[in-house]
């Protein structure tokens, strides 16, 4: 991972954003981590990545984040399933955006979706793993990307 | 004109509903993975079908070429988030004509599927 590719999943999500709900998030500075502890907040959407790259991406975000993008979308549903829905499609679009600089090569799995702050996500150990913090109408996620 | 939605996401599938409220398009099937597209096609005979690409149980790609077999002359739109040129033109080959990339306003789907519809 060097800068460049770090900026490809910055631009995703600032994009993301800018594209659903005409109100741009901040991308905060990303940050390297270093003990490997995966960032998690209420719903997690995980995309496998396998091919050029190995590893995974993954956007973390509140349940008061994703009710809000689901309104300000015009989605009415803001049940447990549809917050996962929006969760996994995210993280899907960040992921499947990078295709355009990383080419067909870097292959994506679906969403995995998990729900609540766990630690069942193991970032992988040989992998250097950085922390994307977003931050869209006061509301905290991050996009992690764990690349070999 | 009648059409299919196909993508594996809810939240997809009803931003693509609501989009064509305006429109004189019937949404006559829904679909969230391609093998519940095909066996959808016999009775609901789309025209046009939107295409996600990765999608559980059979993908996009794969999908497109099913339904193509069931009705040569069904208009595709892909709408994928794999937003490289190579997947693209893969879908083209495969038969697809239209590609638009994740994400999507609703003005840019609606123009995507108004450039389709007049061909």
């Amino acid at each position: 991972m060097n800068a460049n590719d770090l900026k490809v999943f910055i631009d995703g999500a600032t994009n993301y954003f800018s594209q659903m709900s005409n109100r741009p998030a901040v991308v905060q500075t990303p940050y390297l981590e270093e003990k490997n502890i995966a960032i998690t907040h209420e719903f997690t959407g995980i995309i496998g990545v396998s091919g050029k790259k190995k590893g995974c991406v993954y956007f973390t975000a509140p349940m008061s984040l994703l009710k809000h993008l689901l309104l300000t979308i015009g989605e009415l549903d803001t049940s447990k399933d549809a917050l996962s829905d929006l969760v996994g499609e995210v993280a899907n679009t960040i992921a499947g955006n990078a295709r355009s600089y990383f080419g067909p090569e870097f292959m994506i799995s679906v969403p995995i979706v998990v729900n609540g702050h766990t630690e069942r996500i193991k970032l992988p150990e040989n992998h250097r793993s950085y922390v994307i913090p977003v931050i869209w109408r006061n509301h905290e996620a991050a996009v992690v990307v764990s690349l070999e | 004109m009648d059409m299919m939605i196909v993508d594996d996401s809810m939240i997809i599938r009803n931003k693509i509903e609501r989009a064509l409220t305006d429109f004189d398009i019937n949404v006559v099937g829904i679909a969230k993975n391609g093998v519940e597209a095909v066996e959808l096609m016999a009775s609901s005979d789309p025209e046009m079908v939107t295409m996600d690409l990765t999608m559980p149980i059979m993908d996009g790609t794969e999908c497109i070429e099913e339904l193509l077999k069931l009705s040569p002359d069904l208009i595709i739109l892909v709408v994928s988030a794999l937003s490289d040129k190579a997947t693209a033109i893969a879908a083209l080959q495969k038969g697809a004509h239209g590609f638009l990339c994740k994400p999507f306003t609703e003005a840019e789907l609606t123009t995507a599927i108004s450039k389709l519809i007049k061909g």
